[in-house]
């Protein structure tokens, strides 16, 4: 009679203690987390619904903020420019990544294959700003880039890259592809290993060509390794801010303005916190809407 | 097997124009920095009379002293506490399994792709309110919290392929569960530490928006953050900003090519994780 009733009691005795300790140890996190992300991101979504300067009294304007975004042919072309380095940020990266890969697959035993795994990581580890200033320098009037043109005979062409209306936003765009081909690169080069090189020589054998090779094979192989370049990418593009602010600050006029940016001047420099507000809870949405999707697209079925 | 040689060949051709686009722009920035200060010099010719003082002048016009030690004081501020409490939530989540840890767990998930833009508006009030703007809290508090998802999706991945089998063997020993903690998980986990705290190390010195937006004093900014003002004040003479953006570049190449395996590594995991 009595040992039931001590085995349940040492159960219930336990069990408390141990959520109770559980939720311990990942306090300090939560706390953290709680007070610098979530409350921040709620009070985001709060101020969106507002009027307000930063100093005064705020005023309710329910969703006027977000009416303006849509109708704002300046405030929604930042959207369209984060679009448009999507193009740069993650279909030159993925692409030419893959193309690299596969065809450094075959060389990865040899020294050339060894310096270019180090070397091609180095612009993954320098601050987005320092590529900025380089790619500024690089990308001007007298740099580089229009060196190597005139020397080839396309003076024509020639043009102060980041400053030119046409230009500004694409010269952006291959900044953010220069910092990320490397990780896209190694990535997939990664993924690669992992395949069965059983598979390839089968394939030789049925006389398969390099290109039937990559698409029967290397392709359907890397979903998920593609996966993880197109996320990590797509959400550079999306959230650029450091390269923009350090080449063009949006310029020249607002060719170059991105979503990023615009919430850092409308917040900080024209003191209109509500609109910031509500371009931060579109970007943040936006991100989820291309990012979730993606995750689902590239998962296993199995996970 | 001439088709394979020749494509051995374009392979190994497209990947030397690869690391060719990949480092001109850093030896752009070296030649250009060795330039006379104030001259517009053209894109990678080797000056006649190469300037190594502009080095100098730079690492005095930028404080790099000072700045060093901040970035320093700012990643012992934040990289020690997001090991420990990444560590132990993920302890919490992928080993303890309290009830309700699946739930808490996803709203850490959620904070993985929010762009830091998301949140500076507010986070600025109220770090003015803490009074804590113009401090390196400022910079410390948030990205501490802002690591958070990733440092305990991390920390969680590590401690939930460990086999219950260990702990219980602990257990009866009569380790408590903190003990269990410290002497038992924390020792195995060291390889997915090392890599995490890498990571952080490099994302806290390059982190730039939270420091130009919550600190106005650049000495008490991040080397990223520095940088941004540098160029604001010697942008126009372009030798002396090469030579400054080159010096602010050292301490992360110089520790990346140290720890270059463990880098490229943490790297690509993270990212995969991420």
């Amino acid at each position: 009679m009595s040992a039931p009733i001590t085995g349940r009691r040492a159960r219930r005795a336990r069990r408390p203690r141990a959520v109770w300790l559980g939720w311990l140890f990942a306090a300090p996190a939560i706390v953290m987390y709680a007070t610098f992300v979530l409350r921040p991101l709620l009070l985001t979504v709060q101020y969106s619904f507002y009027d307000w300067n930063g100093i005064g009294a705020s005023t309710w304007v329910g969703l006027d903020n977000y009416g303006r975004l849509i109708t704002d042919s300046e405030l929604f072309a930042t959207i369209l420019h984060a679009f448009e380095l999507i193009v740069f940020f993650s279909g030159i990266p993925v692409l030419l990544g893959l193309f690299v890969a596969a065809t450094i697959r075959s060389i990865a035993a040899s020294r050339l294959a060894t310096v270019a795994r180090t070397l091609l990581f180095l612009p993954q580890v320098i601050p987005l700003v320092a590529a900025g200033i380089m790619w500024s320098w690089l990308l001007s009037s007298t740099g580089l880039a229009n060196e190597l043109l005139s020397a080839v005979g396309l003076d024509s062409i020639t043009r102060a890259w980041l400053g030119d209306f046409d230009t500004a936003l694409p010269a952006v765009g291959v900044i953010g592809a220069w910092v990320l081909v490397g990780l896209c690169t190694l990535l997939l080069l990664a993924g690669m290993s992992k395949i069965d090189p059983a598979l390839y020589e089968a394939a030789r054998l049925d006389g398969a060509g390099p290109v039937r090779e990559f698409r029967s094979i290397t392709l359907p192989s890397l979903r998920q390794e593609i996966g993880v370049c197109v996320t990590v990418t797509v959400i550079a593009a999306l959230a650029s801010f450091d390269i923009v602010y350090i080449s063009t600050q949006g310029g020249p006029g607002n060719s170059t303005m991105v979503p990023g940016l615009e919430i850092y001047y409308l917040a900080f420099s024209e003191r209109e916190v509500g609109m910031a507000s509500a371009l931060a809870v579109a970007l943040v949405l936006l991100v989820l809407a291309v990012v979730l999707p993606i995750q689902r697209l590239t998962r296993d079925g199995s996970r | 097997m001439i088709v394979k040689r020749r494509e051995a060949l374009i392979g190994r051709l497209l990947l030397v124009l690869l690391m060719a686009i990949t480092v001109v722009p850093f030896i752009s920035l070296f030649v250009t920095a060795l330039h006379p200060s104030g001259t517009y010099p053209s894109g990678l010719s080797w000056p006649e009379h190469p300037q190594w003082g502009n080095f100098v002048d730079a690492f005095q016009a930028a404080k790099m002293g000072k700045l060093l030690l901040s970035s320093t004081l700012i990643v012992l501020g934040v990289v020690p506490a997001s090991l420990l409490f990444g560590t132990l939530a993920g302890f919490a989540f992928g080993h303890l399994r309290m009830p309700g840890h699946r739930i808490g767990f996803l709203i850490f998930v959620l904070g993985l792709t929010l762009p830091f833009e998301g949140i500076i508006t507010p986070l600025y009030y109220q770090i003015r309110d803490m009074g804590l703007l113009n401090t390196r809290w400022a910079i410390i508090l948030p990205l501490i919290g802002l690591f958070m998802p990733f440092a305990v999706l991390w920390m969680r991945a590590h401690f939930v392929n460990m086999p219950d089998d260990l702990s219980e063997a602990a257990r009866i020993d009569g380790a408590s569960t903190w003990q269990l903690f410290w002497r038992v998980h924390v020792p195995l986990a060291m390889p997915a530490l090392s890599s995490l705290a890498i990571l952080l190390f490099l994302w806290t010195w390059n982190q730039f928006l939270l420091a130009i937006v919550l600190v106005d004093d650049p000495a008490k900014r991040t080397m990223a953050g520095a940088l941004g003002a540098f160029q604001g004040q010697w942008g126009t003479d372009i030798p002396l900003l090469c030579a400054g953006a080159l010096l602010i570049l050292v301490p992360t190449l110089t520790v990346f090519l140290i720890f270059q395996r463990r880098f490229v590594a943490a790297l690509l995991q993270g990212s995969i994780k991420g």
